[in-house]
C-alpha cells in the first residue's frame, strides 16, 4: 500500500497563480525519493504542501491510507528537516529533540530513550548538552535530522538540507543520510534538491518537476538512460545532452536520421513508416560520442577544450548546431581541429514535439 | 584600502568623543544632584558640590556665645563650645563684622566692661566679666573655620521616612510604584499576544488591524486625555489607580504592538513552521518560543514604558491626582516643592534623585536582557 498517495494535486496562489497541477505520485514504505527540478518549479512548494505547511489547493493527498488534506502538520505522520535547520536557539541539543515528544505529553522515559536512540544514531551523544550557536554547520543539521527522527514520523521531509554546508561537508553529510537510510530501511524519505548529483546518489527514484507539473518519474538510471522528454534529458546528467534537429529518412527496427547539420543519425529507437519525414530532435550525451572515421554524425571544429584530467571536454561553438562532446583521456590538442564524431545506435535518443519517440504509443 | 582605514579611524574618533560627551553631560548634573543629596542647606548655600569632598575653610555666620553663668575668683564665666561638631577648626575669629578675623585660636580679647573672651582652636571659648551678665546681650563671635567633610542622610530621612513632614515624599513613592508596575507590565501581557497574532497568525482583517495601530502611534495623546476621563466618569472608574492603569495602558499599547510585532516578524519563518510542525500550538509557540526569543524587544519596551509612566505627571495628574492628597506621585510632589520649597536646595535634589535612582536601576536590570545575537545557532 502506498505510504503517500497524490492525486490530481495543485497549488494556486491567491491572484490565479498556479505553481503546481496534475501532480500524480504513488511513494511507497522504505522508498528515498528526491525531487529535483530547477529553480521556482514549486518543488519546494510540493514538500510543504506534503507537509501541511501549504494548504492543497486541489486534488486530494493521503497518506498512510488516510486523507490528510485538511489535517495539520503535526498529525500526518510527518517530520521536517528545514534547509536552515530551524533549530531552537534557545534550547540544548535535548531539549530540540525532545521538543515535539514534550508537545505530545510523552512520559519523560519514553522521551529519554527516543533522544537516546536518536543522539546514537547521529552520534551526537557528546553534544546533547549543547546550545546550537556550539555547534557546527554539520552537527546543526545533524540535530535537525534527529528532531525528526525522534518522532518517529511515517514519513521524514527534508528541505535541501545540504545546501547550506560547504563542499566537503555536503558530500560527507550526504553519506551520512544515506547510511541513515539503510539504518532504517523501513523509513519513507522524501528530499528536495537541485543538485542531480544528490538526487543521482540518493534516491531510489526521481520525480523530475518542470514547468507546474512532474516531468518523469523513475529510478536514477531510468532517467538517465530513458528520458520521456527533452526537459529531463537536458536535465539529467552534466554537460547537458546535446540535442541536433534532423529529418527521419529511414524507419523500422534502426531510424536513420539525416541532420540538418549534415551529419547521419542511427538510433535503435524504432519507428513506423508513418514517421517518414518527421522532424525529430536527437539526442546524445556528451560521454557517448566517440571520434569516428566514417558516416559521422557530427563533423565541427573544436573551439575549447577543457581538461579534467580522466574526461577532456570538447565544445563546438562555430558549427550551425552547438555541441559539446565528452571524451576519455586528455585531448588537449584537438582544439582548433575538425573532428568526427559518432554515437552507438543504442545510445542515440529520438525526441518529436519534445517527447521521446521510445515512449510514444 | 588606506583611505578605508583613515576613514574609520576618523569615524571612531567622532563616535568616541560624542560618547564621551553624552557621558559628561549626563553624568556631571547626575553625581551633582547625588552629592547635593547628601548635604546640608548650609553647605550648599556657601560652597558647590564639587568642593564637599575637600576640606573647607569658610567665614562662618555670627554665632552668639551663650549658656551657664558660674562665679569664681570674683569672676562671672561662661564656658562652652561654638560649634557642635567635633572637628572643625578655627583658624580665625573676631567679635567685630568689621575685623571678623582679628584674632588668632587661642587669644585673649579685652572687650568692653571688663570683659574678656578666649576662643580656643577646638571652637570651645571662655567668656569672663566682673558682673554678672544676667539680662546682658552677649557679644557675637564671628569665626573662619575649617571644615572637614561631612555627609548626611538627614535629607533622606526627611523626604522618605518621616511621616509627619509635609515634604516627605515616602507616601509620593509609593504610589508611583503602584502606578508604574501595572502600567508596565499590563500592556507588554497584551502586546506580546497581539504582536504574536498580527506577525504570525492568519485570519482576515490583519492587515487593517496592524495599519490601525500605526495609525494610532501618532494620535497625541492630550487628544483623548478629555473623553478618556469622561469614559471614565460615565462607567464608574472615576479617578484613581484603575483609571491610571487603563490610561497608561492604552497609551502604551499602540508603540509595544508595533515594536513586537516588528521583531516577532523578524523571527525566522522556520522556526516557527518546524513547531508547527512539531505539534506545538499557536500558545505553546508563543509561550516557548517566540517569547523566550523576545526578550531583547520586550526589555527595551518595558524600560521606555517605565521611564515613560515614571516620569510622567500630565496623565497622573488628569487620572489619578484629586484634591484628598493622598494619591499624588513623585512628579507632582516635586512640582509642588518647587513652589513651596523652591529655596532648599538639599530637598529638591533629594527628591529628584530618589526620582531618578528608580530608573537607572531598573535600566541596569533590563540592560542584560538587551543581548544581540540571541538566534545564533538557529538558522544559517
Amino acid at each position: 500500500m502506498a505510504e503517500l498517495k497524490l492525486r490530481d494535486v495543485e497549488k494556486t496562489y491567491p491572484g490565479n497563480v498556479n505553481v503546481l497541477r496534475d501532480i500524480n505520485l504513488d511513494i511507497e514504505q522504505g522508498e528515498l525519493v528526491v525531487f529535483v527540478g530547477p529553480s521556482g518549479c514549486g518543488k519546494s512548494t510540493l514538500l510543504r504542501m506534503i507537509a501541511g505547511l501549504e494548504s492543497i489547493s486541489g486534488g486530494t493527498m493521503e497518506i498512510d491510507g488516510m486523507l490528510v488534506n485538511d489535517i495539520p502538520p503535526s498529525l500526518r505522520g510527518i517530520a521536517m528537516v528545514f534547509q536552515s535547520y530551524a533549530l531552537y536557539p534557545h534550547m540544548t541539543v535535548r531539549e530540540n529533540m525532545s521538543f515535539a515528544l514534550k508537545i505530545a505529553k510523552k512520559s519523560k522515559s519514553e522521551i529519554d530513550a527516543a533522544v537516546e536512540n536518536a543522539a546514537r544514531i547521529l552520534q551526537l551523544e557528546p553534544l546533547l548538552d549543547r546550545l546550537p550557536k556550539a555547534l557546527s554547520g554539520g552537527q546543526r543539521q545533524r540535530v535537525a535530522i534527529g528532531r525528526s527522527i525522534v518522532r518517529d514520523p511515517k514519513v521524514y521531509l527534508f528541505d535541501e538540507p545540504l545546501s547550506n554546508l560547504d563542499a566537503a561537508l555536503r558530500v560527507a553529510t550526504r553519506l551520512e543520510i544515506a547510511q541513515l537510510k539503510e539504518q532504517m530501511p523501513n523509513s519513507t524519505m522524501i528530499y528536495v534538491t537541485h543538485d542531480q548529483v544528490e538526487a543521482m546518489t540518493l534516491a531510489s527514484r526521481i520525480v523530475v518537476l518542470a514547468n507546474k507539473s512532474i516531468a518523469q518519474v523513475g529510478t536514477p538510471l531510468e532517467l538517465y538512460e530513458t528520458p520521456e522528454n527533452e526537459f529531463v534529458a537536458q536535465f539529467i546528467g552534466s554537460p547537458a545532452m546535446n540535442l541536433l534537429s534532423g529529418t527521419v529518412t529511414e524507419t523500422g527496427e534502426r531510424t536513420v536520421v539525416k541532420l540538418n547539420g549534415g551529419g547521419t543519425a542511427v538510433s535503435s529507437v524504432a519507428t513506423t513508416e508513418a514517421d517518414k519525414g518527421l522532424s525529430v530532435n536527437v539526442g546524445v550525451r556528451p560521454e557517448d560520442l566517440v571520434k569516428v572515421e566514417d558516416n559521422p554524425l557530427f563533423t565541427g571544429d573544436v573551439t575549447i577544450t577543457e581538461a579534467l584530467g580522466e574526461v577532456t571536454i570538447l565544445y563546438f561553438n562555430d558549427s550551425s548546431e552547438k555541441l559539446i562532446s565528452k571524451l576519455p583521456g586528455i585531448h588537449k590538442s584537438l582544439r582548433g581541429q575538425t573532428v568526427h564524431l559518432g554515437a552507438a545506435p543504442e545510445k542515440v535518443h529520438l525526441f518529436a514535439d519534445g517527447k521521446s519517440l521510445l515512449y510514444r504509443n | 584600502m588606506q583611505s578605508i582605514a583613515a576613514k574609520r579611524s576618523a569615524l571612531s574618533w567622532v563616535v568616541n568623543f560624542s560618547v564621551i560627551a553624552i557621558v559628561l553631560v549626563w553624568l556631571f548634573p547626575t553625581t551633582g544632584l547625588f552629592v547635593s543629596s547628601f548635604r546640608t542647606a548650609d553647605q550648599i548655600t556657601s560652597s558647590g558640590w564639587w568642593s564637599s569632598l575637600t576640606t573647607q575653610e569658610k567665614q562662618n555666620a555670627p554665632i552668639r556665645i551663650g549658656g551657664e553663668e558660674t562665679e569664681a575668683d570674683g569672676l562671672f564665666v561662661i564656658e562652652g563650645r561654638l560649634f557642635e561638631a567635633e572637628d572643625v577648626l578655627v583658624r580665625a575669629w573676631g567679635t567685630s563684622s568689621r575685623r571678623p578675623n582679628e584674632f588668632a585660636p587661642g587669644d585673649t580679647t579685652e572687650l568692653t566692661k571688663d570683659r574678656t573672651l578666649t576662643v580656643q582652636e577646638d571652637g570651645s571659648y571662655r567668656f569672663t566679666a566682673a558682673v554678672s551678665q544676667e539680662g546682658e546681650r552677649l557679644p557675637r563671635v564671628f569665626t573662619s573655620a575649617s571644615t572637614p567633610p561631612e555627609f548626611t542622610t538627614d535629607n533622606y530621612e526627611t523626604m522618605l521616612f518621616d511621616e509627619g513632614s509635609s515634604d516627605s515624599m515616602g507616601k509620593a513613592f509609593m504610589n508611583t510604584f503602584i502606578v508604574t508596575i501595572p502600567a508596565t507590565v499590563i500592556p507588554i501581557l497584551f502586546a506580546a499576544f497581539a504582536a504574536y497574532a498580527l506577525a504570525w497568525m492568519q485570519f482576515p482583517g490583519r492587515a487593517i488591524l496592524i495599519a490601525a495601530v500605526v495609525a494610532l502611534l501618532v494620535v497625541p495623546l492630550q487628544l483623548a486625555l478629555i473623553p478618556l476621563l469622561k469614559f471614565h466618569n460615565q462607567i464608574g472608574i472615576g479617578k484613581g489607580y484603575l483609571g491610571i492603569w487603563f490610561a497608561h495602558t492604552g497609551f502604551g499599547l499602540p508603540l509595544a504592538i508595533y515594536l513586537l510585532r516588528n521583531y516577532m516578524v523578524s523571527l525566522p519563518k522556520d522556526i516557527i513552521e518546524n513547531a508547527r510542525v512539531d505539534g506545538a500550538t499557536d500558545f505553546q509557540i508563543f509561550t516557548r518560543i517566540i517569547l523566550p526569543l523576545s526578550f531583547p524587544a520586550l526589555a527595551s519596551f518595558a524600560i521606555f514604558q517605565f521611564l515613560w509612566v515614571w516620569n510622567d505627571l500630565l496623565v497622573a495628574r488628569v487620572f489619578l491626582i484629586d484634591s484628598s492628597g493622598q494619591t499624588t506621585v513623585m512628579t507632582n510632589h516635586i512640582v509642588e516643592l518647587l513652589g513651596t520649597r523652591g529655596g532648599n536646595w538639599e530637598i529638591l535634589a533629594t527628591a529628584a534623585f530618589v526620582s531618578i535612582v528608580v530608573p537607572l536601576c531598573v535600566f541596569f536590570f533590563m540592560q542584560k536582557y538587551l543581548v544581540r545575537g540571541l538566534l545564533a545557532g538557529s538558522v544559517k
